[in-house]
Order: structure tokens, then C-alpha cells, then sequence
């Protein structure tokens, strides 16, 4: 049903364009969709790429033919002769068919570029944290596997995960966009990071009428770890001795 | 129940008001707008208790009067004779006066028993840092002059500082809440602090570790252990969980 109200909200512009609106670009132009970039049909349509979303997808053939159109024309006459499937099921397994070729596109080239324009354009939302100073954020998943978790937020500045603002996003699979999303989009595009180091690190401390809360109270400083960074020679020693384990404290 | 006797009592010191049977308190009229939930309910003893008002005399003109109208103990005929521009103004200054009497008493007593209860039921909001598990929030200011920043919140498990969701809480007067209260209410409440989680991220690529990003967190974990380590020698459980 829901596919409907996506078609209203374009109508405008497919009257023109033809007799039926395509599955992909509805999919994405839905309300809370905001975070999924379009896939090109020849990305899917090449089977390397599909490889092992057979098992994971239910209904995979109805649901693939769904998303590339070509069964769109043929829409009730199909329903009525084969298949006892619901069209709603095998909507269903569309859109997660949809995700899990999603979060393996946005790993490409192409697809980190898409992804890149919707990350200028703040389309992810930016950091809640003060001090991030409005940091577009990069959407991400804890698990790879459907069903598990919702989808978070990066935010490469303060590199911590926040869930997205709004609740239309709070419902959207994780998977969808994979684990290794941010991680390959930071090594992509290099000039992020050293924008973020560049970043002042400002941090805050809890202070009462200007004085600051003795760490021995409950209520001192426990958490400042979690925004520090090496500054001078000797923590950046410390640093290097950090490269592959944690040294012990004396 | 409480409305309907406090307004009778409006009612009768009012001579004027008698026309319009609903007629409300400032104070409720000014918490019921929509984007005030971070507000809380100031008594009106202690609005009028002049020593709670100190240094607060020059922030408005014609103090005494926008006190009154506050409390509404400012008769109507005045008010009546007032142009809409000067009223625009009394609503605007009563507005700001409010809010800085309000910073003032959320550090009271009274006042932290009033904010923990709206702590308690998240009015603030909560955490959208993810490990901190929708920790509810403290208002907290970064200035305690009227007019520099806007109000941020403070989410005592994280101990960082957050924008709020909504533009309307974002431009609510940082000063109207102050930079004290957050540290204040810990301090008297301190059950309320809660266990600061030790989970992090670190960015991985099919399932191995961002080099770069794993080494600041090794080192910032390191740092932890430190605190860890220093805080035990004084024989004191950080709380983490």
C-alpha cells in the first residue's frame, strides 16, 4: 500500500514520463527513504553481484523482477494465472531484496559517490553533539544480517554512533546498509579524515558556578577518555605503543 | 482541582478579569506554550522574595511592574491602558525576566525536586549517543548572561553536550536554565548518575578493525585504565558498566 502514496507524491512528473512509474526511483523518493541512493538496473541485473541473495530473499525471482520492472505491465493478469504469492509479500521481499543489493552497491565506486553527493548535502542528518559543530553523519549497520538491528548513524568527527532523529528513520534495517559502509567511505575519501583531525577537539566539563566537580564524586569525570586525542610528544608515544595492543598500566 | 481554586483566587483580586471566566496565570500560560516543556513551575514566593531578584533589576526596564505581571498582580486597568507595542514588550521582558528567576531556581532546593521529576520522565529528551542506552538529558547553559548561546543538553552518562531535536527547544536562552544546574543536580542527586558505559565503535570493514581509528581507541581506552587504575588507589568504583 504504501508504494501508492510514494506514487502520489510524484505524480507530477511520471504522468509525463510514462504510463508507470519505475520501482526503484518510487522506492527511494518514499517518505523516510531519504537514506537509500538508486541503484542502476545494470548493477543488478549483473548476477555476480547477486551472488548468495537467493537464499537470504524470499521469493527472489518475483521480487527481482519487481524491482527491474518486468513484470509491471502485466501486473494483475500475472497475479491471477501463476502465482498464489500476494502482491504484498513479494513487495516485501522486494524492498529487502532492494536493501541488501543497496548496501553492497554503496561499496563501489558509483555507489560511494552517490552516496557521497546525499553525505554533502546532509541528507544523513548531522551530529546531535555540540562540539561536532553540525557534522554530516553516515549511515550504518551493526549487523549484516536482516531482521536484526535498525539502522545508526556515524559521525566521523566525533566517531561515535548516534540513532537518526527522526523516528521515520528509526525503523530502517540496518543491513541496508552494511557494517562496512563508513569504514570504506572514510578510506575513499581521504580528505575527510584529515578535515576531521584538522577539527578542534573541544570537549566539555561539568563545572558548578565555575569550578569543576572533584573526580572523586559520582558525578566527576569518568568519560573524557571518549573525546581525548593525543596532544603532546609523550601521549603521542603513548600512541605508538598503542598500535596493536593496549599497554599495561603502571 | 488546583486550577479552579487558584483562579476564584485571580478572580477576586481582579476586579476587571470578571468578564472572561477562563482567565489563566501568566506562569500557566507561559509552561503550556508549545516548546516552554523544559521549563518548570517557579513558585511565586519565590518570584516575589526580592532577594532572590538581586542584580536582576537592570536585565528589564520597569522591573517592579513586569514582576507583577508575572505573578498577575498587575491590575488590569493598566494593563488596558497599554499600547499593543508596550505589552508586546511587558510579554517579552516577562519572558526573558522568567527565564534568568528560573536559572536561579533550579538550583534551589524546591527547584531540583521539580526539574528531577522532570528528568525522571525524560521532558528533556534522551541521548541519541547509542551506547549510552536513552540516557534523559539535562539542560544546561553555557553562558549565564541572556542572549550568547542557546540552551544544550547534558547527558550525565556520556558527559557531552547535545544540540536539542527540536528547533524550538534550540532556541530557547542558554542563560534561562544556567551553567550550574546539571553539576548541581548531580551533586544533590546523586543516585541519579548513572553507570557510564565502556562500549565504543570503531569503524570496520568486512569485519576488521580501521587501523588508524583502532589505535586512538586502544589509546583512549588506555587513558580509561589510567583513570581506572588512579581512582582505585583511592579506593573508589568509577561505576562503569
Amino acid at each position: 500500500m504504501s508504494e501508492y502514496i510514494g506514487d502520489n507524491s510524484r505524480t507530477g512528473s511520471s504522468e509525463e514520463s510514462g504510463t508507470f512509474d519505475e520501482w526503484i526511483p518510487s522506492f527511494c523518493a518514499r517518505f523516510g527513504h531519504e537514506y537509500f541512493c538508486q541503484v542502476p538496473t545494470e548493477f543488478i541485473e549483473d548476477d555476480f553481484n547477486m551472488t548468495g541473495l537467493g537464499q537470504e530473499v524470499p521469493h527472489y525471482r518475483k521480487a527481482l523482477d519487481l524491482i527491474l520492472d518486468l513484470e509491471a505491465m502485466s501486473d494483475e493478469e500475472g497475479q491471477d494465472s501463476e502465482e498464489p504469492v500476494s502482491r504484498s509479500i513479494v513487495e516485501h521481499a522486494a524492498e529487502q531484496l532492494y536493501g541488501l543489493v543497496h548496501a553492497r552497491y554503496i561499496l563501489t565506486k558509483p555507489g560511494l559517490q552517490a552516496m557521497a553527493e546525499k553525505f554533502d548535502h546532509k541528507e544523513f542528518g548531522t551530529c546531535p553533539r555540540y562540539y561536532c559543530g553540525g557534522m554530516q553523519m553516515l549511515p550504518c549497520g551493526l549487523t549484516d544480517t536482516l531482521g536484526k538491528l535498525t539502522v545508526r548513524l556515524y559521525c566521523p568527527s566525533c566517531q561515535d554512533l548516534y540513532l537518526p532523529q527522526s523516528s521515520r528513520h528509526l525503523c530502517l534495517e540496518g543491513a541496508f546498509w552494511g557494517t562496512s559502509f563508513p569504514g570504506v567511505f572514510l578510506k575513499h575519501f581521504k580528505e575527510l579524515e584529515d578535515y576531521v583531525d584538522r577539527k578542534n577537539k573541544e570537549t566539555y566539563e561539568l563545572r558548578v558556578f565555575g569550578f569543576r566537580i572533584a573526580d572523586e564524586a559520582p558525578s566527576g569525570t569518568r568519560m573524557r577518555w571518549l573525546r581525548q586525542y593525543p596532544k603532546t610528544s609523550e601521549e603521542q608515544l603513548e600512541l605508538q605503543d598503542c598500535e596493536f595492543q593496549i599497554p599495561k598500566v603502571q | 482541582m488546583a486550577d479552579v481554586e487558584m483562579t476564584e483566587a485571580r478572580l477576586d483580586t481582579a476586579e476587571g478579569s470578571i468578564s472572561s471566566e477562563y482567565v489563566e496565570f501568566w506562569i500557566d500560560l507561559f509552561l503550556g506554550r508549545k516548546g516552554h516543556e523544559y521549563f518548570c513551575d517557579v513558585d511565586t514566593d519565590y518570584i516575589t522574595d526580592r532577594f532572590n531578584l538581586i542584580n536582576l533589576q537592570k536585565t528589564v526596564n520597569k522591573f517592579t511592574q513586569v514582576i507583577q505581571y508575572i505573578v498577575d498582580e498587575l491590575d488590569d486597568g493598566v494593563l488596558e491602558q497599554m499600547s499593543s507595542a508596550r505589552l508586546e514588550q511587558l510579554e517579552h521582558d516577562a519572558r526573558k525576566l522568567y527565564g534568568l528567576i528560573h536559572a536561579r531556581y533550579v538550583i534551589t532546593i524546591k527547584g531540583l525536586q521539580k526539574m528531577l521529576q522532570k528528568y525522571k520522565e525524560a521532558d528533556f529528551g534522551r541521548c541519541p549517543r547509542v551506547y549510552c542506552n536513552f540516557q534523559p538529558l539535562l539542560p544546561v547553559g553555557l553562558h549565564d548572561t541572556p542572549g550568547v548561546d542557546c540552551v544544550k543538553l547534558y547527558c550525565p552518562c556520556c558527559e557531552d553536550l547535545y544540540i536539542p531535536k527540536s528547533s524550538r527547544h534550540s532556541a530557547i536562552d542558554g542563560a534561562y536554565f544556567g551553567t550550574s544546574f546539571p553539576g548541581m543536580f548531580l551533586q544533590a542527586f546523586p543516585e541519579m548518575v548513572p553507570p557510564r558505559p565502556v562500549k565504543r565503535y570503531v569503524p570496520r570493514i568486512f569485519g576488521f578493525e580501521l587501523h588508524k581509528q583502532a589505535q586512538v581507541a586502544r589509546w583512549q581506552e588506555l587513558q580509561r585504565r589510567k583513570l581506572v587504575h588512579s581512582l582505585e588507589q583511592r579506593g573508589i568504583d568509577g561505576g562503569w558498566k
